[in-house]
């Protein structure tokens, strides 16, 4: 008891430090990076070296002129670059946020169908593998020409967009459901045969909590992937209201205002981490587990 | 059947691997209402194979486990068996006081009569105040202790144990063995108890079952006569290692019968 005593206030501030820390050890990266950046672009521009690629404003624009042009309006009158740029990204948000809860509920309901049958499992894995090695760019203007003629009025046009993020999402989430199901430890499960609990009883007060650490992990790359996945899929489907609508249009630009497509890029970097960090948040509620098994 | 018979094992075989090993041949065995059993021996004796077979969680190859005058499965299904296994298997995303609560979660109890029962039984294995923990947290002993009040909070008949205080260090088992002694009073419930240790065997017992293994089977009954309740004056008491002496021959003879060595090796 005394040394229960003893470790639990332990626990509490090293967690408490960890996050502090944490935050401070991310600021000193991206301080890095920025030094890095722009200390590469320093000696290249200096020296005239041209290896990979010459180095001007064009290929490597300086950090500062990126997060400027931000705050500045791309058509003269018209809004900040941040405010258009965040309103496509609310809209990619949208498309990636339904992409991602029907890509983990269709994961998570195939794992838990193939865990249930070995001949299911050897059966489909091969094929749900093979899913993933289509090229998505391929696929997407399909997808496109299927969905979008049967789709609703209020998911017109961005429903196709977020079935192809779902695409994208399954993936992992199924994989990873499985094998969480399937790590369960066979003491668990006998003594739950002690109790005659019934198969329904076993998935969900058992394997699917046992699961969940793998769960996460999957809803971690599921969530960065959905945003990609979303992107890449307005490109062939013509949406100009997201980041890929920016991102063709300022690709166009890219010789006369390279700033822009970067500041972009910068924008779809923060969604896709604003996705992984409510992941990370709603693990931090959901999963107890000792201390040192959180990521 | 003597009406307080709670298990019954007749002409009991058990074969692994398509009959290829023989971990149980010929197994009779009768336990009592209230009666504590250890079953001692080697490993490979099937020790923990006949309470597995007890406990419905494995099947016989030949004969019948009859278990509160029904078959073992029907005992399983109507919940007769509290487990402990050598791990304390909690799970480890349920507090201590849910870990508790399982089986009751899985019989239907409603939320206040769980939380009373849970009360109760942290309580009785003295871990009160510790019902918000995670197992995690606790140690191997106390673990151990939760794993003890889950067994027991549903009242079972039979308290099946595969050598719960094995993985624990000594002085956590001899607590332990007092404690579970205390328990076994205060609830009357019959325990079958799997170990290697013929000290703890003798002093926790009223009967130890001795088993000789390649086929397993059993080699010898000791009562126990020690008085009740025991103590750790127990321990000291030269009955006491009069039996401890007796069982350590039953095993011994046991062994002895075995086929010699170049037999063995040969198969």
């Amino acid at each position: 008891m005394a040394a229960i005593a003893s470790e639990r206030p332990v626990l509490r501030s090293a967690r408490l430090r960890g996050g502090g820390g944490q935050l401070a050890l991310v600021l000193a990266v991206a301080l890095a990076l920025w030094g890095l950046w722009e200390g590469y672009r320093w000696i290249w521009v200096k020296t005239g070296f041209s290896w990979p690629f010459p180095v001007n404003d064009t290929t490597l624009p300086h950090v500062h002129t990126i997060v400027q042009a931000l705050f500045v309006s791309p058509q003269v009158g018209g809004p900040w670059l941040l405010t258009t740029l965040f309103h496509n990204a609310l809209f990619t948000a949208k498309e990636a946020a339904a992409g991602f809860a029907l890509g983990a509920i269709i994961g998570f309901t195939l794992g838990v169908v193939l865990a249930h049958s070995g001949i299911l499992e050897r059966g489909f894995l091969p094929y749900i593998v093979a899913s993933q090695t289509i090229p998505i760019l391929a696929i997407a203007p399909m997808v496109v020409v299927w969905v979008n003629p049967r789709l609703p009025d209020p998911l017109a046009n961005w429903g196709a967009v977020a079935v192809i993020a779902a695409y994208l999402t399954f993936f992992p989430v199924v994989i990873n459901t499985l094998r969480g199901l399937q790590s369960v430890d066979p003491q668990a499960l006998e003594l739950m045969r002690s109790y005659a609990a019934s198969r329904w009883t076993v998935l969900w007060k058992l394997r699917v909590p046992a699961a969940m650490p793998y769960l996460f992990a999957a809803l971690k790359i599921a969530a960065t992937a959905s945003v990609v996945g979303a992107i890449i899929g307005e490109l062939p489907s013509a949406i100009s209201g997201g980041l890929g609508g920016a991102i063709i249009n300022f690709a166009q630009y890219y010789s006369f205002q390279p700033q822009n497509l970067w500041a972009t890029n910068l924008i779809a970097a923060l969604l896709g981490i604003a996705f992984f960090l409510v992941i990370v948040f709603v693990e931090r509620l959901v999963v107890h587990r000792p201390p040192e098994e959180l990521v | 059947m003597s009406a307080n018979e709670v298990v019954r094992v007749e002409g009991v075989s058990k074969r692994f691997a398509r009959g290829a090993v023989t971990a149980l041949q010929s197994i009779d065995l009768s336990i009592v209402e209230g009666e504590f059993v250890s079953l001692i021996g080697p490993s490979g004796c099937g020790k923990s194979t006949l309470l597995r077979l007890i406990g419905d969680l494995t099947e016989p190859t030949e004969g019948t486990v009859t278990v509160n005058g029904k078959s073992a499965r029907r005992a399983r299904v109507d919940r007769d068996y509290g487990i402990v296994f050598q791990d304390a298997v909690l799970y480890d995303w349920r507090t201590v006081a849910k870990n508790v609560a399982l089986p009751l979660e899985l019989a239907g109890w409603g939320r206040a009569q769980r939380a009373e029962r849970v009360r109760e039984m942290l309580r009785l294995v003295e871990l009160d105040g510790f019902e918000s923990h995670h197992p995690w947290e606790l140690s191997g002993g106390m673990q151990q202790r939760v794993s003890i009040a889950r067994a027991l909070s549903f009242s079972p008949s039979i308290l099946l144990m595969d050598e719960p205080f094995g993985a624990l260090d000594e002085m956590t088992r001899e607590r332990l063995n007092s404690e579970l002694l205390r328990i076994w009073e205060t609830t009357g419930s019959t325990v079958v108890f799997v170990t290697h240790s013929i000290a703890e065997a003798v002093f926790l017992s009223t009967r130890v079952v001795v088993m000789s293994p390649r086929p397993g089977r059993i080699a010898n009954v000791v009562p126990i006569d020690l008085a009740q309740p025991r103590t750790a004056a127990t321990r000291e008491d030269p009955r006491y290692f009069e039996l401890v002496t007796r069982v350590r021959e039953a095993l011994h003879i046991g062994s002895d019968r075995e086929e010699p060595l170049a037999r063995a090796v040969e198969r």
